[in-house]
């Protein structure tokens, strides 16, 4: 077991064996916030699709992953951080099967659908956070 | 990057992912098999990934990407040892892998690959 991680931690994001290491510090947070497997797995998977996005479309960044409580219960949230040129059309950017990208259109729709709560801060030439929460059931 | 190794046994190429997937290490594995297939002409490939904890959409599309090219050098290829959470996250992912043959285990795998290739010789 890696050691218990105290309050949000941050990694860069500025290659693709960062989106490896978001991987593995998001689930790190899960086990100790003894998410289900299951949810283990959304949360990890989610994060791998929005990292990627802060790579390729955000030009790089970096991801901050915290445990949280709502007072009834824990969770993890993890927050993608990027100064790209932002998302023009959010409607869009959130259908499913568009991608501006070579990918398969998957990445925000998809995560957005394995957590709990879903935020997308987005500003054209500013940069793009998305923040998402997994809670404990 | 780590590279992923290719075993060959008989007429099959299998490749077990032991590693956590970098998207490098992923396009490396595609050219690898099909410079692999070509050399060796395996009528099979089986990918077993009961080691692999996520699948997000790159990888599984390398999933597909893989079977599409095995195919044109007249290979099958087979996905074995999905973990069940994977299985439930790539589904609510809204990647649902048609067109990629899989198996619960290798030995499965292996026997679905034996039945394609009937008449090969394996």
């Amino acid at each position: 077991m890696p050691p218990r991680s105290e309050g949000p931690e941050e990694v860069p994001i500025s290659g693709d064996d960062d989106v490896v290491r978001v991987r593995q510090l998001v689930r790190t947070y899960a086990q100790q916030t003894k998410l289900s497997l299951v949810d283990q797995t959304k949360l990890v998977t989610a994060a791998s699709e929005l990292a990627r996005n802060t790579l390729i479309y955000g030009g790089g960044g970096f991801a901050r992953v915290e445990e949280v409580s709502d007072g009834r219960r824990a969770g993890v949230r993890a927050s993608f951080h990027d100064e790209g040129p932002g998302i023009p059309d959010l409607t869009l950017a959130l259908a499913d099967g568009w991608s501006s990208g070579s990918g398969l259109g998957l990445g925000l729709s998809g995560a957005r659908r394995l957590v709990d709560e879903f935020e997308l801060d987005t500003e054209v030439g500013r940069g793009t956070v998305v923040t998402v929460v997994k809670w404990k059931r | 990057m780590e590279r992923v190794p290719i075993l060959k046994i008989g007429g099959v190429l299998l490749v077990s992912i032991q590693i956590d997937l970098q998207d490098q290490s992923v396009l490396a594995l595609q050219e690898d098999l099909a410079e692999k297939i070509c050399a060796t002409g395996a009528h099979g490939v089986v990918i077993d990934i009961s080691a692999v904890e996520i699948v997000d959409s790159f990888i599984g599309r390398m999933f597909a990407t893989i079977a599409s090219i095995s195919r044109l050098f007249d290979a099958d290829t087979v996905v074995v040892g999905m973990r069940p959470a994977v299985a439930i996250t790539l589904v609510e992912l809204g990647l649902t892998l048609g067109g990629v043959r899989t198996a619960l285990d290798l030995e499965r795998g292996m026997k679905i690959l034996g039945q394609l290739g009937r008449g090969r010789d394996f």
